[in-house]
């Protein structure tokens, strides 16, 4: 019903919109390339110098490294503790169930800030000192959320009656959960941590609060930034982030058949308990 | 039957025997399966944010900056006294109002496009391509803007182009804006979206049938059936500026303190970890009235 020229103008809306969305990205992937120290536009020339560079540097090694060390534990924790969780919410009902399942999406909906202020005088209080462990247990407060959500919306679809067919067929509960309830929620569970990791591997702000004097990369890429030093090792940075949190992202929703749950889909499952 | 054989079936047994209790007291189960997560839930995550409530309570001693648990309003008394606290709130809240409004209106007519004029397959690929910005490293994007809106950059660059003026937007409130209302964009076009497309067609045709021009079923249909969407997008939007204090740090100005930075700035360098809770229960205390005034609007069964 909408005229032409409407839905001429609409679809010139959304060129421009997807323009915007993807034109900076765009452009800070072009800005690796650049030959020069100084970020200006158009880059005068094109080199791959920066890569090795940055590759050599111990800092960014180190930082690296603790990145990859932090999402791994608080992808492993939140994959026991959450899987756990939507098991218990999907197959009983209990008082105060809908309260659960609402406060479990509290660290992904409230502001950054409050989860990182409340750990931080968590911690301070029990006058635990930063370490990798603290970073893990901030992490792994949101990851548990996206594990929980992407396990319940697929528990949700797959039909009782499979689990119920094994146990006839003489399976006992943890036989029947092995051969028929894993196999089918795998996938899920592969998808919900490739989620977790890339969430865990760009957080900044619980971070902060939770890393005290350590570097994880993006706290390394907001310093470095913040003080406009190394800015062509930042770049360089910057680009393998952006592949390294789209590629897992891009294979979760593969394997989720394009449902793979984030952020916005996490609140909005709470709301439907 | 031997007494060997016996002993070889025990362990056996008792994982029966707690099979079969497991099996006969569901609730059992239920506890097993939710009591770690629940624990580590309450333990870490609720305690922490209570005694983030009581810790703006409480005082530092202002020589050792040690904390004194001597119950005392202070803390708020000189947030709402105190000009330049009252002016960064203001600040977080006018701002994180703008972006909202901003991306309402940049996303409803993509949202629109995508729900009522696309074709399946372009809906499904556009759909992914609003995701994946989301989750392309916040970090990356901040960067990218402050490498557009840089002196040299490509914004001054077009401009130049067009034979126009360079423009100064660097470390401004107007930089700030832009690249909030570009970061959390997707989070507005996915639920406007969605309600969009939940809007029977039947609904529109009804309303072209008892004489309703375009411009007409858009305002009196479309819009009051989308805007539990656009609340609903909203709730994060708004959310998730209150609660930055990245991006101010890194576009922002000279003054553009955002809650966060003085929460951060007194964590960090101040050490005024009570003050520090106080503050940091101001988004609280906004979301809590926000997220009260979209439950009214019907922002939930919209997402």
């Amino acid at each position: 019903m909408e005229g032409p020229w409407l839905r001429f103008a609409l679809r010139v809306w959304a060129v421009g919109i997807l323009l915007f969305l993807f034109i900076p990205i765009g452009l800070v992937i072009v800005y690796a390339f650049n030959i020069s120290t100084i970020q200006s536009w158009p880059i005068p020339g094109v080199t791959l110098k920066w890569f090795g560079q940055t590759w050599q540097d111990p800092e960014v090694r180190r930082a690296l490294l603790l990145s990859v060390e932090a999402g791994l534990l608080a992808t492993a924790v939140a994959l026991v503790l959450g899987s756990m969780a939507a098991f218990a919410i999907h197959r009983f009902q209990f008082f105060g169930r809908e309260v659960i399942s609402f406060a479990l999406v509290l660290p992904l909906a409230l502001p950054g800030i409050i989860t990182g202020m409340s750990l931080n005088s968590f911690f301070a209080f029990n006058q635990i000192t930063f370490s990798l462990w603290t970073i893990v247990v901030g992490h792994a407060t949101f990851c548990i959320v996206i594990v929980y959500n992407n396990v319940l919306a697929r528990l949700r679809r797959t039909s009782s009656s499979l689990m119920e067919a094994a146990m006839d067929l003489g399976a006992s509960g943890w036989r029947s959960f092995v051969d028929v309830t894993f196999p089918l929620i795998s996938t899920a569970l592969v998808a919900g941590a490739l989620l977790a990791f890339a969430l865990s591997f760009d957080e900044v702000i619980v971070t902060t609060f939770t890393a005290g004097a350590q570097n994880t990369l993006p706290l390394w890429i907001f310093g470095a930034i913040r003080l406009g030093q190394r800015l062509p090792e930042v770049n360089v940075v910057v680009f393998f982030v952006i592949l390294i949190t789209i590629v897992p992202v891009v294979i979760a929703s593969r394997l989720t058949g394009g449902g793979a749950a984030g952020r916005v889909e996490a609140v909005a499952a709470a709301e439907e308990v | 039957m031997t007494v060997g054989a016996l002993a070889r079936e025990r362990p056996a047994g008792r994982v029966t025997r707690v099979q079969a209790l497991l099996w006969r007291r569901p609730w059992m189960r239920a506890a097993l399966l939710l009591g770690p997560g629940l624990t580590w839930f309450v333990v870490i995550y609720l305690a922490s944010l209570v005694l983030l409530l009581i810790t703006a309570f409480w005082q530092i001693n202002p020589f050792t900056t040690a904390i004194e648990r001597v119950w005392n309003i202070d803390n708020f008394r000189t947030l709402v006294t105190d000009g330049t606290y009252r002016l960064i709130i203001l600040r977080t809240i006018g701002l994180a109002a703008a972006v909202t409004i901003t991306d309402a209106v940049l996303a409803f007519p993509f949202a629109y496009y995508m729900a009522r004029v696309a074709s399946r397959r372009v809906q499904t690929a556009l759909f992914a391509a609003v995701l994946l910005p989301l989750w392309a490293s916040y970090l990356a994007r901040v960067y990218a803007w402050i490498l557009i809106l840089n002196h040299d950059g490509v914004l001054n660059w077009s401009l130049l182009l067009l034979h126009l003026p360079p423009a100064s937007l660097g470390y401004t409130n107007w930089a700030m804006w832009i690249v909030f209302s570009y970061i959390w964009l997707p989070f507005m076009i996915i639920p406007t979206y969605a309600a969009l497309e939940r809007i029977p067609p039947s609904y529109l045709e009804a309303a072209a049938d008892l004489g309703a021009r375009q411009g007409r079923v858009t305002w009196d249909v479309i819009l009051p059936l989308a805007l539990p969407g656009i609340v609903a997008g909203s709730i994060f939007t708004f959310s998730l500026t209150l609660g930055d204090y990245v991006t101010p740090l890194l576009v922002g100005g000279a003054g553009s303190s955002f809650i966060g930075n003085v929460v951060y700035g007194n964590v960090g360098i101040a050490h005024n970890i009570p003050f520090a809770a106080a503050l940091a229960v101001v988004p609280v205390a906004v979301m809590a009235l926000y997220l009260v005034g979209a439950r009214r609007l019907g922002a939930f069964e919209a997402m």
